[in-house]
């Protein structure tokens, strides 16, 4: 009898916690803007993408981000075909791929900026490479944004910055990702 | 009982477990479309053009040489020391649609033209197996006759020009160019207004910057028998803005009309031109795009 009891309580207690999950549900990147940006004496080169695809689901702590390599639109278009014919070469890797989990104390329904740590597999160029970095989730009158500024460095993922332009090219690239999250 | 307990407590943890998704298998995208990028380094194959089109407010600055032939030997430099030249500006209106002018030395010719890309090669959601450029040109000779005046209309032939290319991988590049002039004029000696063949050439992609360039020209009717088709090969070497290409001809002239139809010398008899053309790119009204 006593056994019946605690099969009802456990049954119980995951029913809660299951719908809870599908409840808490998921939230999908609009209006994202990624940005990056590498500095030298020499030149300074920009690009930002506005296609992110992302998902991020609070109940499990997971999320995972998606860029076309071809939708980062730079000033000059022949930096943007040599970016994508002769660095990225995005008809081999034709995306770059953030997936991971995130922790952090975080509560949707209080308005309030909290900080997260984002910990997972970052992917560019077909190399992963694993990163952790800081996120700041900003919860305000019911709506929800992420920003995250972390670098990146282009040797760790086998992009090759050939010695004539090597003065041209940062070794390590700043990024910057603004997003708004809406729930799906 | 016990059992049925059991058994929902196991699909409720798999439940549970099942509702963690694949969250990176949501962002698929099956209607996304790859469209294929830098089938060539540039603008030219080597003598004639590409499929390829600078983008909008992209202004290039095209230098070209062909000098004198290699079988002038030590003397003649190996031919450095005659030389043909075109100097050229072409500009993208818009990413499809490209304006170029150009004079030669050789006749003093001006040329100038206009060039479309129609399709774009693409995999993913569109599937487009070649890209294909429309090229036409109109050329101006304006070297002058001792004897008599020449009226404009006299020194004016037209090209045309259907560019079919495909990327077949990374290294690997293939174009035809069905071509047709016409030539207002023609001296006596020469046989027919209306001259028209068939192009084909490719390129091999060597390393990133570097690629292996050949170009052939075919008459199926020509302007006089003594023409040969135009046969190039060169290297292309690409760093940054600038496209140098090194090549190999046995035509002098680097206009459509020139190389195509007037090439008097036979490149496999060893009648051969050393040449470059060196490309500059420019972006004009650097705003953000």
């Amino acid at each position: 009898m006593k056994t019946q009891h605690l099969y009802i309580g456990l049954i119980l207690i995951l029913c809660s916690l299951s719908f809870n999950s599908l409840a808490q549900g998921k939230y999908k990147l609009t209006s994202s803007k990624v940005h990056f940006f590498s500095e030298t004496v020499v030149e300074n080169i920009e690009a930002y993408t506005q296609k992110t695809q992302g998902v991020i689901d609070f109940a499990a702590n997971k999320f995972a981000f998606k860029i076309p390599n071809v939708s980062f639109k730079f000033e000059k278009s022949l930096m943007q075909e040599h970016f994508n014919e002769n660095y990225m070469e995005s008809e081999k890797y034709p995306h770059s791929v953030f997936t991971g989990a995130i922790e952090g104390d975080l509560n949707l329904k209080k308005d309030g900026e909290y900080k997260v740590a984002v910990k997972g597999d970052l992917k560019i160029h077909g190399v992963s490479k694993n990163r952790s970095f800081d996120a700041i989730i900003k919860v305000a009158g019911g709506k929800v944004s992420i920003h995250s500024e972390f670098k990146v460095t282009v040797a760790d993922h086998k992009i090759k910055i050939p010695s004539v332009v090597f003065m041209n090219i940062a070794e390590v690239i700043d990024v910057q990702i603004k997003a708004d999250l809406e729930k799906i | 009982m016990k059992k049925i307990l059991l058994t929902s407590l196991m699909m409720l943890i798999a439940l549970s477990a099942y509702a963690q998704d694949d969250l990176l298998g949501m962002l698929e995208d099956k209607n996304e479309v790859q469209y294929t990028k830098a089938t060539f380094k540039g603008t030219r194959l080597i003598n004639g053009h590409s499929v390829e089109t600078r983008k909008k407010n992209t202004m290039d600055l095209i230098i070209s040489h062909r000098f004198g032939e290699l079988s002038g030997g030590a003397y003649e430099l190996f031919g450095l020391d005659q030389s043909n030249v075109r100097i050229g500006l072409d500009y993208g209106v818009s990413d499809r649609f490209n304006v170029g002018l150009g004079r030669n030395s050789f006749e003093k010719t001006f040329d100038g033209y206009l060039k479309f890309k129609l399709l774009q090669q693409s995999k993913g959601g569109k599937n487009m197996p070649v890209s294909m450029t429309l090229f036409t040109s109109m050329a101006i000779k304006t070297l002058k006759n001792p004897n008599y005046e020449i009226s404009f209309k006299e020194k004016v032939s037209y090209s045309y020009q259907m560019l079919i290319a495909r990327k077949f991988s990374s290294s690997f590049s293939f174009q035809i160019m069905p071509t047709f002039i016409h030539f207002n004029t023609i001296t006596p000696e020469q046989d027919r207004n209306d001259i028209y063949g068939l192009g084909a050439g490719g390129r091999i992609k060597l390393t990133q910057r570097l690629s292996l360039n050949a170009e052939y020209y075919y008459q199926m009717k020509t302007l006089t028998d003594q023409t040969f088709n135009s046969f190039a090969i060169g290297f292309d070497i690409e760093t940054g803005g600038h496209v140098f290409q090194l090549q190999f001809t046995n035509s002098q002239a680097m206009n459509e009309k020139g190389f195509f139809a007037e090439t008097t010398n036979d490149f496999f008899n060893g009648d051969i031109h050393f040449g470059f053309n060196i490309s500059r790119s420019f972006q004009l009204n650097t705003k953000k795009r």
